[in-house]
């Protein structure tokens, strides 16, 4: 009913082909935005920025970089831990290194640093596929956070061999360290996703993610099309390698603090990534922000309900949650394979033609 | 016949074409040439080396010997996407479509080839990057409008049926404004009617836009119908070359893959 598109003529080929083509989608993401910017930051507390909040744009963020990877460019990277632990590290070494240098810069930087290290591990892809590549992008997993634990200019010498960020502001205002309000570490991240969101949808929509979704459905057609795979494949390993690394940066900086690479880009961070992109949809900007949001705000909702709730011991709680979780993955994936931005999709189509479906 | 052949200046030409596979001669010595503004025909048996031709054209095999002459020079040893830059089009014996995009991306990704807004002005869309994909948008929308698929145009590939597949197949190509367009088995599968339209689309392709054909087809109705010219191919052999009325009174030809009509 309300959610239509009939009488929304487009009269040019931009109004065709802009992002929201449905006016009710511009006006919600709209209304979702401006309340991000400016009813969350004054009602944050500690509780929302770290449980809920931080870890949701960080996350979402390396969903978006994988994403970019494997659902646009159709290349399987089980390396998306040791990413994120170069653009962490990269973090570390500019701030410690050049304590004057912005943070969003340093962010930046550090994403640049990812996307080259990307680049070097991405070159396997133009001779192996499939699973072949994720063994190969496994390697890159394993030998970064080998090489962050064992050469110790990484970590500026320190005895515990961990990392710890220095306390760093933007314009007076502390974003990393503890004495990081909330609100403010809280829009420091929300300003990276939110552009960088936008400029994923913008690579995705012209000549470039043409070129990366052409080599993921057919690649022969797409090199006899003109699409050269070289150039799509590391240019996919190069940005989807920037968010991960961006991701990376701010885990370490304004949601860690500090960090120990073993412990905090292990393996487990990669599939956690992957899973998230494949219950969101591969594929879709809108979906790694759905995936994102589902595995790290699903467990906290079910240990809110059960602790807080039912007053059930935590550790039980700790268990139960794990099951439920992965019962729901299953789940989806057996209602949606495509993941949780298909069903979405099929809801709106069916939405659209709402309450006369034929 | 079109003017244009008369002049009979060739765009591309075969010259004494050899490729083998280990042991198997999947062509040799093949030599033949294609006149610009000209629909010629590839024909002959299965596994006659049909295919392996047109993948030696657009730079998917490289021939252990011979000459590809391509609008008037020598072609050396070139990726298919350089190829494919230099104005070669195709289309599959399969349907080779990125099932995953719309019938639009699909048509623009074929024009991937005119288009070279870098990254940075990708990433910021508005300017550069959003004027070219309009200019494109527009040249797109008038293949569209002239296969007739105006419908389907937000529609996943991998939801068409097969003959308007193959007809978007065919636009991808066409989007590519490309010299060369190369056809493999265009109306495979196809009914009647569909096979038709396809022809129809073949010619209004020449007329319209000037672009020479290479095509292989099996169904000697069409082929006989539409082609300028013909070349045969038999156990990866000429064994034919001329007008439609000479091949279809040629021997070898008859032997070959045409066969005799019993009366």
């Amino acid at each position: 009913m309300f959610y239509r598109e009939s009488g929304d003529f487009k009269s040019s080929y931009a109004a065709d082909q802009q992002t929201f083509p449905i006016r009710f989608d511009r006006i919600a993401v709209g209304v979702v935005l401006v309340f991000a910017f400016l009813v969350v930051p004054f009602v944050i507390d500690d509780y929302w920025e770290k449980s809920i909040l931080l870890p949701f744009l960080v996350w979402a963020m390396a969903a978006l970089g994988l994403n970019i990877l494997t659902g646009y460019c159709g290349q399987v990277s089980l390396g998306t831990g040791g990413f994120m632990a170069v653009g962490a590290y990269a973090a570390y070494k500019l701030t410690t290194g050049f304590p004057e240098l912005n943070m969003f810069l340093v962010i930046l930087l550090s994403g640049g640093v990812t996307a080259f290290v990307g680049i070097v591990f991405g070159l396997p892809s133009l001779r192996i596929k499939g699973f072949y590549l994720a063994v190969a992008t496994l390697a890159a997993q394993f030998f970064l956070v080998w090489l962050f634990n064992k050469v110790p200019w990484f970590y500026n010498y320190s005895a515990s061999g961990m990392i710890t960020v220095p306390e760093r502001s933007v314009f007076g205002i502390a974003v990393t360290g503890s004495g990081a309000p909330s609100w403010a570490t809280y829009l420091f991240c929300l300003v990276f996703v939110v552009v960088f969101a936008m400029i994923a949808r913008n690579l995705t929509r012209g000549r470039l993610g043409r070129s990366w979704m052409a080599i993921r459905d057919m690649d022969i057609a797409a090199e006899i099309i003109g699409v050269p795979p070289l150039q799509a494949k590391l240019s996919a390993f190069a940005v989807s390698s920037f968010y991960i690394g961006i991701a990376g940066a701010l885990f370490f900086t304004v949601y860690l603090g500090a960090a120990e690479p073993t412990e905090a880009f292990g393996i487990d961070k990669s599939f956690l990534v992957l899973f998230m992109i494949i219950i969101g949809g591969l594929g879709s900007i809108f979906g790694s922000f759905v995936g994102a949001a589902f595995m790290t705000l699903l467990p906290v909702l079910f240990k809110n309900i059960m602790v807080a709730g039912f007053g059930w011991p935590t550790d039980l709680v700790q268990h139960i949650i794990f099951m439920l979780v992965g019962g729901l993955i299953m789940f989806f994936l057996i209602v949606e394979p495509n993941g949780l931005a298909q069903l979405w999709r099929v809801a709106k189509e069916k939405l659209r033609l709402w309450p006369f479906p034929h | 016949m079109s003017a244009a052949i008369n002049s009979g200046e060739a765009l591309l030409s075969l010259k004494d074409i050899s490729l083998s596979f280990g042991g198997v001669n999947a062509l040799s010595g093949i030599t033949f040439d294609v006149l610009k503004g000209e629909i010629r025909a590839i024909i002959g048996p299965n596994g006659a080396g049909k295919s392996s031709m047109l993948n030696v054209i657009n730079g998917f095999y490289h021939p252990q010997q011979g000459e590809v002459w391509f609008d008037g020079a020598l072609r050396g040893s070139l990726k298919p996407y350089q190829i494919a830059r230099q104005g070669i089009a195709r289309t599959f014996q399969n349907i080779a479509l990125f099932k995953g995009m719309s019938t639009l991306d699909n048509l623009m990704t074929g024009r991937i080839t005119k288009m070279h807004s870098n990254l940075f002005w990708q990433a910021i869309w508005k300017g550069k990057a959003e004027k070219e994909e309009l200019k494109h948008r527009e040249r797109v929308e008038h293949i569209i409008d002239f296969l007739e698929i105006q419908a389907i145009r937000k529609t996943p590939v991998g939801r068409l049926p097969y003959g308007l597949q193959k007809r978007v197949e065919l636009g991808r190509a066409l989007a590519a404004e490309s010299k060369l367009l190369l056809l493999d088995e265009p109306m495979a599968g196809m009914n009647l009617e569909e096979k038709e339209d396809m022809c129809r689309f073949i010619l209004d392709v020449r007329d319209e836009f000037g672009t020479t054909i290479a095509l292989i087809e099996h169904d000697m109705g069409v082929v006989m119908d539409i082609a300028d010219r013909v070349v045969v191919l038999d156990y990866g052999k000429k064994i034919g070359d001329g007008y439609p009325d000479e091949i279809r009174n040629d021997k070898r030809v008859i032997d070959a893959y045409l066969g005799v009509a019993h009366d």
